[in-house]
């Protein structure tokens, strides 16, 4: 064990490891957003649909949770252009991560939908609401609760997914560890910093996440 | 237009990789499982040292990601004065991080047993890990089997980010025939639906079972939607 520690010229570089976690922050949250909206349309869909649209919804569902997200990385960075489709590497990455974000939470609102009691949607037609009502409103938001930290769990994974980015060089933080690792050479020394800054990351999304359940369903007994 | 062709050579080199996903899939799943044996056995010690031990382990490995630890394995043999190794790298990073999963997964089915089977072996005269291993893993297998599957498919998917690190297994090779064909739509078609074909099996395995486990489940909730109405009894005629 002669191996020097050298974080000096690591640390140096801070301001490039804050500008590699905000992009990492950036596309985290944008594809949170556009999964969560692909999910809760698609989840809808998938149990309330036509049937050839749920199988539709269903085959995407299989397709995107039996590839791993590299692959769908490279595919959406490498085939899309050919179809026309030119994307800056920023914007194939939300394109993929929400793509695959999205197939997960699907079957995760899926079971919250499942999970409503068959009386409360009677109760809404006995009411007299519209079709559209009770999926609003009786199905979806006790759903969304009871969901929520599966939901958690799955954004979790894709804040850490969202390292392989670095694959389609954009610039997140994975990606300016391995540029400072070609500065530096420190090697050993950047990847633990940068695997700490991960953790951090999660450790914050996670209280933040937590937190939002209290705010969000106050109303529940 | 590419260096070459997507022919049959590039086809079969492709596919063929293949036994490298799957080599590393089986490391991790055999590696990881042992450990995650052992990872969950600490989570619910009596001992409370060896399950703050174990929610450390569990919460270092799945609070980074994976692509970060194998950096960090890869460039560390360097720290402990070895050459950086890919293989011996890759291995240990998927052995570590499913053991870290699989242990809490495994915690979960567990904690699912009564706890009067853990009073009613101690009043037996049986130390923690007879009690465990003995009595309470038996029962714990059933719930344990569908989880297990299921995770199976998240190691063989997992693997692909050891392509990064420069193993030739399928992802790898996908991206270096796509670099001399150029020819995505056909290389990354054909990757995914390898990797489907590996994990779909898996996938509707572990549903079969987990779903065997858990109570019936009635008709799909859409269904009260599509139900005719039932017609109302007529009176019978008589009551007139």
């Amino acid at each position: 064990m002669d191996y020097i520690f050298h974080f000096g010229p690591i640390l140096d570089r801070w301001d490039q490891f804050l500008r590699g976690a905000m992009l990492t922050v950036e596309i985290s949250i944008a594809s949170m957003v556009f999964g969560l909206i692909i999910a809760v349309i698609g989840g809808v869909a998938r149990t309330f649909g036509p049937a050839p649209l749920r199988w539709l919804i269903g085959a995407y569902v299989e397709l995107i949770r039996n590839t791993p997200l590299l692959v769908q990385l490279y595919v959406v960075f490498f085939v899309l252009p050919g179809l026309g489709l030119k994307l800056t590497s920023d914007q194939a990455a939300i394109v993929a991560l929400s793509a695959n974000l999205g197939a997960y939470a699907i079957e995760i609102i899926r079971a919250g939908i499942e999970a409503t009691p068959r009386g409360q949607i009677e109760a809404g037609l006995s009411l007299g609401l519209t079709r559209m009502q009770i999926i609003r409103l009786i199905v979806l938001v006790p759903a969304l609760r009871a969901i929520y930290p599966a939901l958690g769990s799955q954004f979790v994974l894709q804040l850490l997914g969202s390292s392989l980015v670095s694959a389609i060089a954009a610039e997140e933080l994975t990606a300016v560890a391995n540029n400072i690792m070609m500065q530096t050479f420190r090697n050993f020394e950047v990847f633990v910093i940068i695997g700490l800054i991960y953790f951090a990351l999660v450790q914050v999304f996670q209280t933040v996440f937590d937190a939002g359940y209290r705010r969000l369903f106050r109303w529940t007994v | 237009m590419g260096l070459r062709e997507f022919g049959w050579n590039e086809l079969y080199f492709l596919l063929f990789s293949a036994r490298w996903t799957l080599l590393l899939s089986l490391m991790a799943f055999f590696g990881g499982g042992v450990l995650g044996l052992l990872v969950a056995a600490l989570r619910v010690a009596p001992n409370r040292f060896a399950r703050q031990a174990a929610i450390v382990w569990i919460r270092a490995f799945q609070g980074t990601p994976t692509l970060v630890q194998l950096l960090i394995m890869y460039y560390g043999a360097s720290f402990l004065g070895f050459r950086p190794d890919a293989w011996l790298a890759a291995s240990l990073t998927f052995t570590l991080g499913s053991s870290a999963f699989f242990g809490e997964i495994w915690r979960g089915c567990i904690q699912s047993i009564g706890v009067g089977q853990w009073d009613g072996a101690k009043a037996l005269g049986f130390r923690f890990p007879a009690t465990l291993w003995l009595i309470i893993l038996p029962q714990a297998v059933r719930p344990m089997i569908g989880p297990t599957i299921g995770y199976m498919v998240q190691i063989i998917k997992g693997t692909s980010v050891a392509s990064l690190i420069g193993i030739a297994e399928l992802t790898r090779t996908a991206v270096m025939v796509n670099t001399v064909t150029f020819e995505p739509v056909r290389v990354f078609g054909t990757v995914a639906l390898a990797y489907f074909v590996m994990c779909w099996p898996l996938s509707l395995l572990a549903e079969r079972v987990t779903r065997g486990i858990d109570a019936k489940r009635g008709t799909g909730i859409a269904d009260i939607f599509r139900k005719k109405a039932t017609p109302r009894p007529s009176l019978p005629a008589t009551a007139v």
